[in-house]
């Protein structure tokens, strides 16, 4: 009986060895370890054996099992390892294959630059203001020190809707009305982005553009702060290392005004095609609000002072993008606005 | 305004280089356009002259010059040139020169004959033809018999100097002068100003009696000073003196002419020279022109006169439209033998409304728009006598004409130091704040510990307040030099309103559904109204309409945004970009009967065409009415618009009638939604459908953004149930919906409805709609009764109302 034990333990390891699948595995289980199976047939005949045999047999028999099992359930293992690694092997697929679509969908070039420029301005505390693009000739002009015969109303061209209105050719009468009705309150912080209008059409101007505005009135604002603020602004927008250059200008509606160049974003002011050389760009307008105007917006000139400013968004993100032609903003070309 | 660094030098001692004169004046408010360092490229071109001409044995247009430049032995040079002779004076570029623009002459040979250099005309050295004077403009420019040779030409030719281009602020017109340039640097550097002289010999004789001046609108006419010259000799004007116009872009004409431009140029005073004898009466009237009235102006024109025009008249008629131009009949020429020489001041927004009109823009004209120095008017005249004279063109009468009726004071203003730096944020102190103005030729006087007060000369019309002085100081004592700081106040915080805050989030929610913002443009031509097919009668056509429009594209302002983007697919279809989904925010625009100003209303517009996009393995889908119905439901679920529907819209003519629909919020019209009509596809040239949807803005905002609240999660698990019934085709499916939400009551939690389907499957004229139901609540599980308690509800009542039979 031993032996047979022997032999049944010997032809079912053969038979383990020999199965290439985990069904064939469970064949070889129901045959050696199941309740009809080969062992406990053998167990079954233990009857016939003598009371001092039938311990050794037994547990002879048993560590038969442990042994059968133990070697059932590393092949199973074994196997399982095996089928995995094929379904694996079989599964495999070309991860370089386009993914697919979404349809994207992107916020305008311009759209995108005007927030970043808020979010820079409204971190510094102003607030975000806007105002008619149609606009009475008193705040596009009078009221921002321009009167009728003014030389500055030369340099902006004016497309009118009627004898005293117009299309606003800047976002300057939003200073004005913002005035108005905040004075004599202060501190008075605000930006104010918007479309504007000049009757002139070429490769570098458009009839339609859209400007910044900035203005901040308080006791004691200095032509020192719109150096600092505007400096904050320049590094933010255009990176840490970015100088700013103030040179002495011309608006009606401030003075002292400055023009604000920054170093050439380009070339960094070693020189280039964009800076013309000069390793300057042009960006903005600005100055110290003229007492005049503090004065028709109802804030008393010797107690209040202030600073003004004013870019072109497409001037902005043209540097920010490298784009050569002021056309592509307008145009809406597909190609344009899914590329950038 | 051209400034040549050599001529400026008369005026003021210059420290530095051109290059670094242009940086100190650009960082003092001048702002440099450009520095053109003439002469720069040119290398080993001498004066020479032609010893010898000789024919060219092998070509008739050919000549060989035998050339001085120097020394005893003369040069072979072939020139095709005609216009040389002799014992001409004229510019060589030997064997190994450069030219303007990097030429390099080499030794050759012309038609078998050896050239040894070449003679220059005034365009290869770099010159600006056009300021050249006629007789060196073309062919090779001939220098003055006097000019020696052997010497770098470029000193003959005026090529030794650089020009700075300066591009003026339009207050600064006192900059439009040598002097007032050099004013500016004399307070940069802190050196002294040189006025250049104005005091002619005068002959015994007087001018009185022999011209008047009659001013009949002081008000457009200031002052009118006459000066007198007698024995008038015309001739070209003397080397230097050309020269120095050509650097300020002036052609040289004879020195009559060229000492009224030169002086105008030096003083920034026009000044106009008169044929006296073809004066009527040695009279100028200073007066309005009659309606209708001529004058052939000096360029041969006949300008026809309005009667808010200022002319110069003599006892006949016009002789010069005041400021602008003179006329033809009186000019100067080689027979005039006496000239009236007239320096006014005439009123700047007379001059540009009449230069303007006339569409003549004049060096003169540019000067009086800015404002020239009334009381420097005679100081001109005189200059101009004294320069005439001295080069012997003429004598100069005693005294003048001074028609100056209300004399013109200089402004005083009081300045404080302390507001200076209050302004500024930088204390600058007294002393300073005196020397900068005084090197500006402000005069100070009556200074106390307070401040002091400032005498603005009349050449500087800009300064009137103390703030403009302020600015005079900041900019000489250098904006650089101003710190940089932050408001010191009381903090702000700063943000965006809800409105912009909403706006926002609506692109952005556009944006993640695939679509891209456009930005187009507010104005466009009335004939799209008729493109979209806008009933006549539509409020749509009561526009706001620009009166001066560059084209007919741009003549109205928008009433609503439709245009803008069918215009976007039209372009880009055009450009072979067949599939677009975009959308363009922005105003639109309804006149208002009690104001002046339009209302302006927020409003979107969104576009799509073509289909989405395909790849290898998966197909790409129509972007038609519902997948454009998916994205406006999605855009305002997440932006938190409720009680929304849509009804649809058989009546609009833009969009297709059986589909399109109004977009109702709260039962308000808000907006539209719909397949573009095809008669209005062929209008925009499109063979492809389109949808759109148009929305205002101010009905969104005012539901947008409101939070909802939170509602606890179920519990208890739910129970689906399919329903599948038939119905007429005529039936919507928005009223099959509102049925089965009726009769599910509570329990019923939610309703898809998961397939359409007509076709042979069920009758004619039948549609089966397929909903998927879903049973919850909130405090039990439901049992299977209650579910078809409610089941049976919503199949009776769909069965009484709509005649709906269910679908096995
Ligand atoms: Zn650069």
């Amino acid at each position: 009986m031993e032996d047979k034990l022997k032999a049944i333990a010997r032809e079912a390891k053969i038979c383990l060895d020999e199965a290439s699948d985990l069904k064939k595995l469970n064949e070889i289980r129901v045959k050696y370890l199941g309740k009809k199976g080969e062992l406990t047939k053998v167990l079954r005949g233990m009857g016939s054996l003598s009371a001092e045999e039938r311990p050794r047999i037994g547990q002879l028999a048993n560590s038969v099992r442990e042994e059968l099992e133990e070697y059932l359930e590393r092949r199973t293992d074994e196997l399982k390892n095996k089928e995995l690694e094929e379904r694996l092997s079989r599964e495999k697929i070309d991860v370089t294959l386009p993914g697919k679509p979404c349809m994207l969908g992107k916020m305008h070039p311009l759209t995108r630059i005007q927030g970043e420029i808020e979010d820079i301005f409204t971190g510094l505390g102003f607030n975000v203001v806007e105002g008619p693009e149609i606009e009475t000739d008193y705040y596009n002009f009078e009221a921002l020190n321009i009167p009728k015969d003014h030389p500055a109303r030369d340099m902006q061209d004016t497309f009118f809707t009627g004898s005293e209105v117009l299309l606003r050719t800047h976002t300057s009468p939003i200073q004005v009305r913002t005035m108005e009705a905040a004075a004599p309150r202060v501190p008075l912080k605000i930006i104010a982005p918007g479309r504007v209008y000049r009757k002139d059409d070429d490769a570098t101007h458009s009839p339609m553009f859209h400007q910044i505005e900035g203005l901040a009135v308080d006791y004691r604002i200095t032509f020192a702060d719109l150096k600092g603020v505007l400096k904050v602004f320049a590094e933010s927008m255009f990176g840490s290392e970015t100088r700013t250059r103030f040179r002495p200008s011309y608006f009606p509606f401030t003075e002292p005004s400055a023009e604000v160049d920054i170093s050439c974003v380009m070339c960094g002011g070693k020189g280039c095609r964009v800076c013309s050389g000069t390793g300057w760009l042009e960006v903005l307008g600005c100055g110290s609000v003229h007492p005049r105007v503090l004065e028709i917006s109802g804030y008393d000139s010797e107690q209040y002072t202030g600073f003004a400013f004013g870019m072109g968004l497409e001037r902005i993100t043209m540097l920010k993008y490298g784009i050569d032609d002021l056309r592509l903003l307008f145009e809406n070309d597909l190609r344009f606005l899914e590329q950038i | 305004m051209k400034v040549s660094y050599k001529w400026l030098q008369e005026y003021v001692d210059i420290p530095v280089s051109p290059l670094e004169l242009a940086d100190s004046i650009t960082s003092a408010g001048l702002e440099v356009d450009s520095v053109a360092e003439l002469g720069k490229e040119i290398e080993k071109v001498y004066t020479g002259k032609i010893v010898e001409i000789s024919s060219h044995p092998n070509a008739d247009k050919l000549i060989i010059c035998s050339v001085n430049v120097g020394g005893e032995n003369n040069r072979q040079i072939v020139t095709g040139a005609d216009n040389v002779k002799e014992n001409n004076i004229i510019p060589v570029a030997v064997e190994g020169a450069r030219l303007a623009g990097g030429l390099k002459i080499k030794k050759t040979k012309l038609r078998g004959i050896e050239s040894r250099g070449m003679l220059c005309s005034g365009g290869e050295l770099g010159l600006d033809t056009e300021s050249l004077p006629e007789n060196q403009a073309h062919g090779i420019m001939i220098l003055p018999s006097d000019t020696p040779v052997g010497e770098d030409a470029r000193k003959y030719t005026g090529l030794d100097d650089a020009v700075i281009e300066l591009e003026l602020t339009p207050n600064r017109g006192d900059c439009l002068s040598m002097i007032g340039v050099a004013r500016e640097v004399a307070a940069i550097y802190n050196t002294s100003l040189k006025l250049p002289g104005a005091d002619p010999k005068s002959l015994d004789e007087y001018i009185d009696g022999k011209a008047e001046v009659i001013i009949e609108n002081n008000e457009l006419c200031r002052r009118y000073v006459a000066k007198l010259l007698t024995g008038v000799k015309v001739f070209s004007s003397p080397v230097w003196m050309q020269e120095r116009l050509r650097s300020a872009g002036i052609r040289p004409i004879n020195n009559v002419v060229d000492v009224t431009n030169y002086v105008l140029m030096e003083l920034g005073q026009p000044l106009h020279a008169f044929d006296y004898d073809k004066l009527k009466d040695g009279k100028i009237i200073v007066r309005r022109a009659k309606e209708g009235e001529i004058l052939q102006t000096l360029d041969g024109t006949e300008r026809k006169m309005k009667k808010d025009m200022l002319v110069i008249a003599d006892s006949s008629g016009p002789v010069a439209i005041a400021g602008v131009m003179g006329g033809a009949d009186s000019e100067v020429t080689g027979d005039t033998s006496m000239v009236l020489l007239e320096s006014a001041y005439f009123d700047p927004s007379s001059v540009r409304r009449t230069s303007n009109y006339l569409g003549l823009r004049s060096e003169s004209s540019l000067r009086f728009e800015k404002g020239i120095d009334v009381n420097g008017c005679l100081r001109a005249a005189q200059r101009a006598a004294k320069l005439l004279q001295e080069m012997g063109a003429c004598s100069v009468l005693a005294g003048q004409i001074d028609n100056y009726p209300e004399y013109i004071e200089e402004k005083t203003i009081p300045i404080r130091p302390s507001r200076v730096g209050y302004l500024l944020g930088k204390e600058i102190s007294q002393d300073e704040c005196k020397n900068i103005l005084s090197s500006l030729q402000f005069k100070v006087q009556q200074e106390d510990e307070e401040g002091f007060l400032v005498t603005v000369p009349t050449f500087r019309p800009d300064i009137s307040r103390e703030v403009d002085l302020i600015e005079e100081v900041a900019r000489i004592h250098g904006y650089d030099r101003i710190p940089q700081t932050l408001p010191s106040g009381e903090s702000t915080e700063g943000g965006r309103t809800e409105r912009q805050r909403i706006m926002r989030q609506l692109r952005r929610e556009l944006v993640a559904c695939g679509v891209y913002e456009a930005i187009t443009y507010s104005f466009h031509s009335r004939k799209e109204f008729d493109r979209l097919r806008i009933p006549e009668d539509s409020y749509l056509r009561n526009t706001i309409k620009i009166q001066n429009p560059l084209t007919e594209e741009q003549e109205i302002m928008r009433t609503l945004m439709l245009p803008g983007v069918l215009d976007i697919v039209r372009h880009n279809y055009s450009r072979r970009n067949y599939n677009a989904a975009v959308f363009d925010t922005g105003k639109v625009f309804h006149p208002r009967d009690n104001s002046d100003l339009p209302e302006e209303r927020e409003k979107l517009a969104a576009v799509f065409t073509g289909k989405t996009e395909n790849a290898w393995n998966t197909a790409s889908g129509n972007m038609d009415f519902y997948y454009v119905k998916g994205i406006l439901e999605a855009v305002l679920n997440r932006m938190g618009v409720k009680g929304c529907s849509l009804e649809p819209a058989f009546d609009n003519m833009t969009y297709h009638p059986g589909r399109s629909a109004y977009i109702q919020v709260h039962g308000e019209k808000a907006g539209i939604i719909g397949e573009i009509h095809p008669l209005v596809l062929e209008n925009y040239e499109l063979d492809q459908k389109v949808t759109a949807f148009e929305f205002d803005m101010e009905v969104l905002l005012q539901y947008a953004g409101k939070k909802d609240r939170y509602i606890p999660l179920p519990k208890y698990p739910g129970t689906n149930r399919d329903l599948a019934v038939v119905v007429a085709e005529d039936i919507l499916a928005r009223d099959v919906f509102r049925l089965i939400r009726k009769a599910g009551g509570e329990l019923l939690r939610d309703v898809k409805l998961f397939d359409v389907y007509k076709g042979n499957q069920v009758s004619e004229g039948c549609q089966s709609m397929a909903f998927s139901l879903k049973f919850q609540a909130a405090d039990r599980t439901l049992t299977d009764e209650e579910v078809n308690e409610r089941i049976s509800s919503i199949t009776s009542i769909l069965q009484k109302e709509f005649d709906a039979r269910l679908r096995s």
